[in-house]
């Protein structure tokens, strides 16, 4: 969960209905967010001090002043790359042993 | 969406907070674009959501102010440690004596439908409590309505012959009162009808106990057959080892068959009743019949139940009131303790959080609302108590055995109460309570002062409105040590009363043993006869034996064998029943017992059947019916014969050293007609010697052996041991009063110190300006000493009161101290005294030691 809402966030910050949004486009619906679980990611997220709350706002027309936005802090940013580099070894060894297709 | 908002409800308040407005739109944003259809999955979605993310979401918390906690008390463990600590006596104290008080006060009896089953006594002037003649008996389970069942049992103690002679302490039970009782046996069965009828089969049924000690728990024991007093017996059945009747002191029951020789005489005190009311009966209902069945009983019999009506009471109300009054007593005692520990806590807490003020105000000025601060501060004093509690359970769990003293003997209960379920869920309950009530009132102070006040480095809001709740905490601890000290001194000086009674003998050397003779082979004064006198000519042989005696009954032990007499023109009355403590004897028993002579002479061997009949009486009988002339040479009739009164003897605390005893009687064991009351046959033996008692022991049961190889002796003890034994249960009770109130007052002491540390801790500054203006030492020292007396003063006299108050409830227990005894009072008032002083010393002598300075600097 923490990884899908990491990846949403790689390209700008985003408010809530468009990271669920974001992350259901991603993986072809199979992921699907409910409004409680993402706010208790986001909860401890903030926390962690993976993403912060953006105080950047888009453009006026866009805005709305109830919105929240988020954005990956330089910590969050570190660790999706570490962990998209842990996944992509995984693979990578998965691949040599066979039981996955693909460039070895 | 209200509805929406409402689901939102189940989130924590912080959460809420942050991402409710975010949630409600994100919600709405979907609404908009969603069919009908969709919208009803929606709903269901956003349900499921809120009911499997929300407790989530409180986890989360909790586990994150769990992390903090642990954190936060592992950098101060000295304080951990204190509170523990603390919580551990309040809760364990607490418990122990739950675990009692629930056994003798509060748990219904082990048996089916309790409250159902009823005692009937007879109520005969001067006895209210009177067991009932056969005959009586006979004609309630006839004449009344009100119970489904009324059985009866009588004492059945036996010579048990199996691997070696023994002594067995048994009931002979009317067939139908176990089934009565709704109980099944571990093994074998009950007994039959058969078996309950005159002339039936001899069974007996063996208590678990039994089974082990004597039979190697062996299964096959049913079925065989065992000697009880000369009579063959078959065994039928051993009981569960949870199963106690009439008391735990039970081994073996049989049935109980009642020949036409029973029913004759309607004195013949004979029988222990227990009942079972119809369904819809009520107690008064019982009692109101069994009143005009007993009038209409001395009617038709006037002399036997003269002015004798009924007493009935449930079976479980059987504790003697001092039992109840020691427990209760206790009870109250160990909640006074656990409100100590926990205005300790208390206090502890609000000193910690006010240390950690500007962290906590952080926190607050960072966003973090009142409910998640309350929380934190609630998730830490629930820490504490429940590392408090856990501690607290094992310290019940090893001081609930020297507790068991105070479980009566009389009561079907076993006496080593282990920790069971209904214990464990009252100490969790406890704990619960005690963490969250102590825990909200600090936590709720302080996140409203660290709410309300800015981040301002000297911003005193609230301390003024948290000085005065700590200090009210001290005084209330206060006052409750005094409470415990005064009642744990009053009731040590009644022990002290009680212990100084002289019980009218001289228990010091002195043995005594049962050696029961079975009724077949000593059927005669004359066998008996032989048998006393050829073991005590050997015992009075043995070294260091200076005196020794048979008797009916070792006074203290055997606290009945009450006998009436009949005075020359008199007649019997409430005031006066005419009831004695009678007792057959040997001669050398006074000599043995240490009892002094007062006038006359003692009862000797030459006092036969066929010699004139003699009685020795004691200064109380002679003193009632012959209050100015000399009572020796005068006639009364006693035991079927008139007798000539040939000796006065000290009077001796027969019932025990706090009861009333009757005035006591004693004949020779030779006046009697062979088979006339056997209960009151010479069989316990008394030995006074220049040694250890107790080192007797082997040489006398040689000398028995040799006498009679088939006789048991038993319970052998000494008579300091029974004396002892009379205050144990007061001992047991004073002593861990005092303990409590040690405690209490050591925690009183930590309270007030910990208040006025703290408060010259905050004042360091006001002080070193006084001292910088000039103000002199002694004054500051004034200062912080005024407070600590100003607390000890109201906490004080509010305890002085509260203890008499509590001392009059209990002044039956007092053995004659005053409720408000000047040496108690004293005494408690010094320790108090010391306490304020040992408590505020140290504060005291810090705030002296301010350097004006410095304190100024730090500003």
């Amino acid at each position: 969960m923490t990884f899908h809402i990491l990846l949403a966030l790689s390209d700008g910050e985003r408010h809530g209905y468009a990271i669920i949004q974001d992350v259901a486009a991603r993986t072809d619906g199979a992921v699907k967010i409910s409004a409680g679980t993402l706010y208790r990611s986001v909860q401890r997220m903030q926390e962690q001090g993976l993403i912060e709350e953006s105080r950047r706002r888009p453009a006026p027309d866009e805005d709305d002043e109830r919105r929240r936005y988020y954005a990956l802090t330089e910590f969050g940013t570190a660790v999706a790359r570490a962990e998209a580099r842990r996944l992509t070894q995984l693979v990578k060894l998965a691949r040599a042993s066979g039981f996955a297709t693909g460039k070895a | 969406m209200r509805l929406y908002r409402l689901l939102l409800r189940f989130y924590p308040a912080s959460f809420r907070h942050e991402y409710g407005e975010e949630m409600v739109r994100l919600f709405e944003e979907r609404r908009r674009h969603a069919s009908a259809v969709e919208r009803v999955q929606l709903w269901i979605e956003a349900i499921g959501d809120a009911a499997s993310a929300a407790p989530r979401v409180h986890v989360d918390i909790l586990r994150q102010d769990l992390r903090y906690t642990v954190r936060a008390l592992t950098r101060t463990p000295g304080f951990a440690v204190a509170a523990i600590i603390v919580m551990a006596l309040g809760i364990g104290a607490t418990t122990a004596v739950f675990s009692i008080a629930d056994r003798v006060l509060l748990r219904p009896l082990p048996y089916s439908d309790p409250e159902r089953l009823v005692r009937v006594w007879e109520n005969a002037p001067g006895y209210p409590q009177m067991e009932p003649s056969p005959a009586n008996y006979r004609d309630w389970t006839q004449m009344t309505g009100s119970f489904e069942q009324l059985e009866a049992h009588t004492v059945y103690a036996v010579n048990m012959l199996h691997s070696q002679p023994e002594r067995v302490a048994g009931i002979a039970l009317t067939w139908q009162l176990l089934p009565m009782l709704g109980v099944q046996p571990a093994l074998g069965r009950l007994f039959t009808a058969d078996e309950g009828r005159l002339g039936g089969p001899d069974a007996v049924i063996l208590s678990d106990r039994l089974w082990r000690r004597s039979f190697n728990a062996d299964p096959s024991v049913i079925g065989q057959s065992v000697r009880l007093d000369d009579t063959a017996c078959t065994i039928v059945g051993v009981m569960p080892p949870d199963f106690y009747f009439p008391d735990r002191e039970t081994d073996l029951w049989a049935p109980l068959t009642m020949g036409p020789g029973w029913f004759v005489d309607r004195d013949n005190a004979a029988l222990r009743v227990v009942g079972r009311l119809k369904p819809g009966v009520t107690l008064d209902g019982a009692r109101a019949e069994m009143n005009s069945v007993m009038a209409a009983l001395e009617k038709a019999y006037p002399k036997e139940n003269a002015q004798t009506r009924a007493t009935v009471r449930l079976l479980g109300d059987q504790v003697s009131w001092q039992s109840r009054l020691l427990i209760r007593i206790l009870t109250g005692a160990s909640i006074c303790l656990l409100l100590i520990a926990c205005t300790n806590l208390a206090s502890l807490l609000l000193t910690r959080f006010a240390a950690r003020r500007r962290e906590l105000t952080v926190r607050a000025a960072l966003g973090a609302g009142r409910e998640r601060l309350t929380r934190q501060l609630l998730t830490e004093s629930l820490t504490l108590s429940v590392a408090g509690g856990a501690a607290g359970v094992v310290f019940a769990f090893f001081a609930t055995p020297l507790l068991a003293r105070l479980v009566p003997t009389t009561l079907p209960v076993p006496d080593a109460t282990a920790l069971d379920l209904r214990v464990l869920l009252f100490a969790a309950a406890v704990t619960i309570a005690t963490g969250v009530a102590f825990g909200v009132l600090p936590a709720w102070r302080i996140s409203r002062a660290a709410q309300s006040v800015s981040l301002r480095e000297h911003a005193r809001g609230d301390v003024g409105g948290r000085e005065r709740l700590r200090s009210a905490l001290v005084a209330a601890q206060i006052t409750a040590s005094i409470l415990l000290l005064i009642s744990a001194g009053l009731l040590m000086r009644a022990l002290g009363n009680v212990q100084s009674i002289d019980p009218g003998f001289d228990a010091r050397g002195v043995l005594t043993l049962r050696t029961a003779l079975p009724t077949d082979r000593y059927s005669t004064t004359a066998a008996r006869g032989q048998f006393y006198e050829r073991v005590l000519h050997e015992i009075r042989a043995l070294p260091g034996v200076k005196a020794a005696a048979y008797a009916s009954f070792t006074p203290m032990i055997m606290r009945g064998g009450i006998w009436a007499v009949e005075m020359p023109g008199l007649t019997p009355n409430d005031s006066d029943p005419h009831s004695v403590s009678l007792r057959f004897l040997t001669s050398g028993y006074f000599d043995a017992l240490g009892i002094p002579l007062k006038r006359g002479r003692d009862l000797s061997d030459s006092d036969t059947f066929d010699s004139p009949f003699v009685a020795v009486v004691s200064e109380s009988f002679a003193k009632r019916y012959w209050p100015k002339g000399d009572a020796i040479g005068q006639r009364f009739t006693v035991s079927f014969f008139e007798r000539t009164i040939v000796g006065i003897a000290g009077d001796v605390h027969v019932r025990g050293l706090e009861s009333l005893s009757e005035p006591q009687v004693y004949v020779p064991y030779r006046q009697i007609r062979d088979g006339w009351m056997p209960f009151y046959t010479p069989k316990d033996l008394l030995i006074r010697t220049t040694g250890d008692p107790l080192a007797l022991a082997p040489s006398v049961r040689r000398i028995v052996r040799n006498v009679d190889p088939e006789l048991p002796v038993s319970d052998v003890q000494t008579m300091e041991d029974v004396v002892t034994r009379e205050t144990a249960p007061r001992r047991t009770q004073t002593a861990v009063l005092g303990l409590f109130a040690v405690m209490a007052i050591l925690l009183a002491g930590i309270g007030l110190h910990g208040l006025l540390s703290f408060g010259v801790s905050q004042r360091r500054q006001e002080i070193g300006v006084r001292l910088a203006l000039g103000a002199p030492r002694s004054s500051v020292l004034r200062m912080v000493l005024r407070e600590g007396a100003v607390l000890a003063a109201i906490g004080g006299i509010a305890g002085l009161c509260l203890s008499y108050a509590a001392g009059r409830t209990f002044e039956s227990l007092l053995a004659g101290v005053r409720p408000a005894d000047p040496v108690t009072y004293s005494i408690a008032i010094a320790v108090a005294l010391l306490m304020t002083l040992s408590g505020s010393l140290i504060p005291a002598l810090r705030a002296l030691r301010v350097d004006p300075v410095k304190a100024l600097r730090a500003e």
